[in-house]
């Protein structure tokens, strides 16, 4: 470790994880609801498990950033952070909030915690997501302003690198589009229109650039490669990102009561966003293979390679299955999309995490050269463990989706089977579908007890 | 291919091409705010119905159903209820769904389940309403069938 202020994001770091724990555990259990609907309700019916499912992962990604953020920027400027204080009153006025609000979720009927937070006067609930208070909303705005701010402080106290500008201009941006969640209006298709701009102009254009940003510093630190020939890497995947994926937006107002004119431009701009997924592979495999170094934390690299290819695989490949209209008219909102919605998430985003977090813990922890052979070896496994049991999940979901779409879609009025007959002949599928999830929830276990493998004593 | 293309020229792919991008969106973007009031009847979106949406939003629904394809996938599509439960029958349907809403949970063996809501007739009426508006929304007559 260079500078002392990286500290601050072990906490962040290790928040991130229990936050990774508890979304799958959440994750399985509403899978077994599909299967046994009288599992924990009324106690707990699917959609409050749903909303804390989906709002950890948010959150845990945020905090990976964050995390991530703190770690890379002194290096980069080549300082100490602005104010390390700062962070860490961040880091614990996030914490309250979250766990406040998933406490609000758990305890409080919705429509309670709607009075309670006083919805009305500024009506942003109720919406996937998207469905924290208001006030928590406000909060999340706090804290990220002040995270933006620390980093900007840094920065232009200090050395810029094209890594820390393309950070920063995804941060803005992930802070620009998040003012999208403020937006209300009576009429739903308003709503709808605008709640794109949070969802998918997160993760398919600002976030992919602080993905691409982190996963250039990880390369950068592993392989020694010349800044130039990773920095024009960078811009590429960046551009892409960009072209594609702003008017690619439109592969979400296909059938949601928006002008027709995005049938097309959404499926022509968004059959090209695969392009900056699939660079991203490329990009990793030619640093690596001109590398000058020979970094000892061989495990972080193995994440690197896999954040590339099953993000690629996530969002590119399973993006693509059903991002021309004509197919999505099928697929539109079937469990296809939550195959996609799955491994894209966690092989680009949560991917990432894991990426930084192996690479920058181990030196945070006073281990300059990475965890000792066989802390690796250990790694290695809950790896594999959750790479296939997120693809086995993926998978099962997709034939899920096309038996589905199959049944439920394609017939005609008279001939389609209802919802609820054709997710009863999906049950052997869903118990396959736990199963992998079960496995994925078994390797983050093995992952957190890699952590504590110890050095093996050499005798002599 | 790659090693032709120097730092400069990536950076002003990213810069002009972004830029490019940046303003089609925002274009796009006004011209579709313009229409959406005529797409989705918006002089149709009535006391009744806007007390409606609330309703939805309160309690969540979206965390279970889609609407329009987007929500969540454990329980049936409801864009299109009006058309399915109620055959498009305004007081068809309103009665369907005071039935449906006052009978939950239904009591059939490990069948997912829809929680008890607690709602007054007026909001249980407005939430018909919302749900009839959302059916006639103009959406390139998705979904395919009325199963949805
Ligand atoms: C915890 C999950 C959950 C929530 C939240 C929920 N529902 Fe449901 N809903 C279901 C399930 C499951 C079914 C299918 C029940 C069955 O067929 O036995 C259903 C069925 C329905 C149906 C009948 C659909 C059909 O085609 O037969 C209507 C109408 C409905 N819900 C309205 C609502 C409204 C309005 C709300 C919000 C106030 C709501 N639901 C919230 C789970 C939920
Ligand atoms: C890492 C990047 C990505 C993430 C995290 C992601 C995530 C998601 C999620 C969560 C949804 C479901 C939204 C909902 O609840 O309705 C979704 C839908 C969708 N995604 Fe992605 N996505 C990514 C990249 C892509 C790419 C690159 C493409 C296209 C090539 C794509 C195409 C689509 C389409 C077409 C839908 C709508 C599906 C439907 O109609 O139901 N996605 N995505
Ligand atoms: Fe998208």
């Amino acid at each position: 470790m260079k500078y002392s202020s990286q500290m601050v994001a072990k906490p962040y770091f290790i928040f991130a994880l229990i936050l990774l724990a508890g979304e799958i555990l959440f994750g399985i259990t509403m899978s077994i609801q599909y299967i046994y609907g009288d599992f924990l309700f009324p106690m707990l019916p699917f959609n409050v498990l749903r909303m804390v499912h989906v709002n950890l992962l948010i959150v845990l990604l945020l905090f990976g950033f964050m995390g991530a953020t703190y770690y890379l920027i002194p290096e980069e400027a080549e300082r100490e952070l602005w104010s390390p204080l700062l962070a860490k009153i961040t880091f614990w006025v996030f914490v309250v909030a979250g766990v406040l609000t998933i406490l609000g979720y758990l305890f409080v009927p919705y429509a309670e915690l709607t009075k309670l937070t006083m919805n009305d006067l500024w009506p942003t609930m109720g919406r996937e997501f998207l469905e924290q208070p208001t006030i928590t909303k406000l909060g999340i705005v706090l804290v990220v302003v002040s995270y933006i701010f620390n980093v900007t402080m840094t920065v232009i106290k200090g050395r810029t690198t094209t890594i820390s500008i393309i950070l920063l201009t995804g941060l803005f941006g992930l802070a620009f589009f998040f003012l999208f969640a403020f937006e209300f209006s009576d009429n739903m298709i308003t709503d709808k229109f605008f709640w794109w701009f949070v969802v998918h102009l997160w993760v398919e254009a600002t976030w992919e650039l602080i993905l691409g940003a982190l996963l250039a510093f990880v390369l950068v630190k592993l392989t020694g490669v010349d800044r130039e020939h990773i920095d024009k890497w960078l811009y590429l995947i960046i551009a892409m990102t960009l072209i594609a994926g702003l008017a690619g937006t439109g592969h979400h107002f296909f059938y949601i009561g928006l002008p027709g004119y995005w049938l097309w431009i959404g499926s022509i701009a968004s059959a090209a966003e695969p392009i900056p997924f699939f660079l991203m592979i490329l990009f990793a495999y030619n640093m690596i293979k001109n590398r000058r170094i020979q970094d000892d934390n061989k495990i972080a690299l193995t994440w690197a390679k896999g954040t590339a290819v099953v993000g690629f695989l996530g969002a590119g490949v399973w993006g693509f299955m059903h991002t021309l209209a004509p197919v999505d008219y099928y697929t539109h909102g079937t469990q296809l999309t939550a195959a996609h919605a799955h491994l894209s998430f966690f092989g680009a985003y949560v991917m990432i995490c894991f990426t930084l977090i192996s690479y920058a813990m181990p030196i945070l922890r006073g281990r300059p050269h990475g965890n000792c052979a066989k802390a690796q070896k250990v790694e290695l496994t809950s790896f594999w463990l959750m790479v296939i049991g997120m693809i086995g999940l993926t998978l099962a979901l997709t034939v899920a989706g096309v038996m589905q779409i199959e049944m439920q879609r394609i017939p005609d009025s008279a001939h389609a089977m209802a919802f609820m007959d054709v997710q009863a002949k999906l049950s052997t599928i869903y118990i396959i579908r736990s199963l992998f999830g079960v496995m994925t929830f078994v390797g983050l276990l093995v992952y957190f007890y890699s952590f504590f493998v110890k050095e093996e004593r050499v005798a002599i | 291919m790659t090693e032709r293309i120097t730092k400069d020229m990536a950076r002003n792919i990213y810069f002009g091409g972004g830029l490019f991008a940046i303003l089609v969106f925002v274009g796009l973007t006004f011209d579709t705010v313009k229409q959406i009031p005529k797409l989705s009847h918006a002089s149709k979106i009535t006391k009744s119905v806007a007390l409606g949406k609330k309703v939805w939003e309160n309690n969540d629904c979206v965390g279970c159903h889609t609407l329009m394809g987007e929500g969540a996938y454990y329980a049936p599509e409801l864009g299109n209820a009006f058309k399915r439960l109620g055959g498009g029958d305004e007081a068809a349907f309103k009665a369907y769904l005071a039935g449906w809403m006052a009978a939950q949970p239904l009591h059939v063996k490990n069948r997912r389940k829809m929680p008890q809501f607690h709602l007054t007739p007026t909001q249980v009426n407005n939430l018909a309403d919302f749900l009839i508006w959302t059916s006639r929304v103009n959406n390139q007559d998705w979904p395919p069938n009325i199963q949805g």
